[in-house]
């Protein structure tokens, strides 16, 4: 009995993860097929990434602050509070940026793109838009993804951005020189932490768009079934989000 | 074209979900010029019939054909062209929020590109005159009616001029009023020569704008023939569908 349930449960979790894969690639590979929908493109952009910006602005702002506040406080004994900016600087570039604006995207964007999506499903409007002949990766799920690919980068730039000046507001609360906060980033970071930084938001930004769609798309059961939809989206994403991060960490450490 | 190349053909078509068995051995045809309707009572699986045509859903056994191509296994982008002979009104009219009503018309003519704007909005303006909706061209579905937006979607399905018009419960929750102006719409279309395949269980609606009816009970088709020989059916199915007895209280 116990291992018939487990049986069927990771069969369907292999198929899941089947179909989520073979929606990507086809996502993936329309890109830059024709028609590129660029109307859509940009409405998503703009709602999935300017929409965000604010809650990435509050994230970047109260991390940094409270991130430099904890490192005076452990390094005031050993007299090293010069080393703050940079200890923030690599903290926020590498890791906490990325995955914390991720996070709150998730929250808002994966979940906004499944009750989009799974209300589509339920009021029959991906059933019209495909007897109309359109390609629903296309005109769906590709907009959405570019979007995202995009903007997710930025939002964590951001994030990184607005995080160190948060940090240089407490460190200088604190009576730290502005300029060894500032010369310590350079002695802390090196060209690849900002390429780590920057790959992976992005992955970041396709597991939250590709999730996102993949539940939105599968959604059935009326207004209940986009509730849960919705919820399903934002904690598969999260967790994918989180699970990522440590691998694509320990994939940069092999060319360090 | 022949016969065969002139007709929508579903043979011995079984579909299930979940485990759960929605029709057996389900046989069908349509053929161009002759205007069915599928009848049964609520969910006996008629919506399911049109999907499965427009291969929306894949059956577990039996074939689809339209217009002598054979759907059944292809991939989607294989059948798009000949799909494009066939539109559907769904239930909720399913028109597409984000867009106004002009633009949900003009959609199929927007994707294929061939047209130029003042083209299409030459025939969607037409095409709202003709479900009597033109002043509605520039509002969002949300701003609308229920009898209105079913009148849209039907000018969206007619936009591109099909072969075959499917309406899924076209008069459900409408007035009167609203029922009379479908049925006239309906009407009108057939007198344009478009051939139209009705789901429904209004079965006044039926009466005025068929001439073959189906009938769908427990998952098989038990009846398939002329309004007479349906009146005249001795099928007891088919009979208390006609003439609901106190007998049929909550079976």
């Amino acid at each position: 009995m116990g291992i018939a349930i487990i049986d069927r449960l990771l069969i369907r979790f292999f198929a899941d993860l089947q179909n989520f894969c073979t929606l990507s690639c086809r996502a993936a590979a329309r890109i830059f097929r024709k028609p590129g929908y660029y109307r859509d493109f940009a409405i998503q952009f703009d709602k999935l990434g300017f929409g965000s910006l604010f809650i990435c602005f509050l994230t970047g702002l109260f991390t940094g602050m409270v991130m430099a506040l904890q490192f005076i406080i452990q390094l005031k004994p050993f007299a090293a509070t010069s080393y703050v900016g940079g200890m923030v600087a690599v903290t926020m570039i590498k890791e906490l940026g990325p995955v914390l604006a991720s996070l709150m995207v998730a929250g808002r964007v994966g979940s906004a793109i499944t009750a989009e999506l799974g209300t589509m499903m339920v009021t029959e409007q991906v059933d019209a838009m495909r007897v109309e002949g359109t390609d629903i990766i296309q005109r769906l799920v590709t907009p959405r993804l570019k979007a995202m690919l995009l903007a997710m980068p930025l939002l964590t730039i951001l994030t990184d951005v607005v995080s160190l000046l948060g940090g240089y507001i407490i460190a200088a609360g604190y009576g730290i020189n502005p300029t060894m906060y500032l010369s310590a980033f350079t002695q802390f970071i090196v060209p690849l932490d900002y390429l780590e930084g920057l790959v992976k938001p992005l992955v970041f930004g396709g597991l939250i768009a590709m999730t996102g769609c993949y539940v939105g798309l599968g959604t059935g059961g009326g207004a209940e079934g986009v509730g849960s939809a919705a919820k399903k989206a934002v904690v598969a994403s999260s967790i994918m989000i989180l699970m990522c991060d440590f691998f694509i960490a320990k994939i940069i450490v092999v060319f360090r | 074209m022949t016969t065969e190349e002139r007709c929508i053909r579903m043979d011995k078509i079984c579909y299930s979900v979940g485990g759960r068995t929605i029709l057996t051995d389900f046989d069908l045809l349509l053929e161009q010029g002759v205007n069915r309707t599928i009848l049964g009572v609520s969910g006996s699986g008629k919506t399911t019939i049109l999907k499965l045509i427009l291969g929306l859903l894949e059956p577990d056994s039996g074939s689809v054909s339209i217009n002598g191509l054979t759907i059944t296994g292809l991939k989607e982008a294989q059948y798009r062209e000949q799909r494009k002979k066939i539109a559907i009104v769904f239930q909720g009219g399913a028109l597409f929020d984000s867009m106004t009503v002009g633009e949900n018309v003009g959609y199929r003519l927007f994707e294929e590109g061939r047209l130029a704007e003042r083209e299409i909005e030459e025939i969607v303006r037409e095409k709202l005159r003709f479900v009597g909706v033109e002043p509605a061209l520039d509002l969002y579905p949300s701003e609308l009616s229920g009898g209105m937006k079913k009148r849209v979607a039907i000018a969206r399905a007619l936009a591109a001029d099909p072969d075959y018009i499917f309406f899924d419960e076209p008069t459900t929750g409408l007035d009167p009023i609203g029922v009379y102006n479908i049925c006239n719409l309906m009407q009108r279309l057939q007198a344009d020569g478009k051939t139209t395949l009705m789901v429904t269980h209004d079965l006044a609606t039926a009466f005025a704008t068929s001439q073959k009816f189906t009938f769908l009970h427990q998952k098989r088709l038990v009846f398939d023939g002329s309004e007479t020989e349906m009146r005249a059916c001795s099928i007891p199915e088919v009979r208390e569908f006609l003439l609901p007895t106190e007998q049929s209280l909550f079976v």
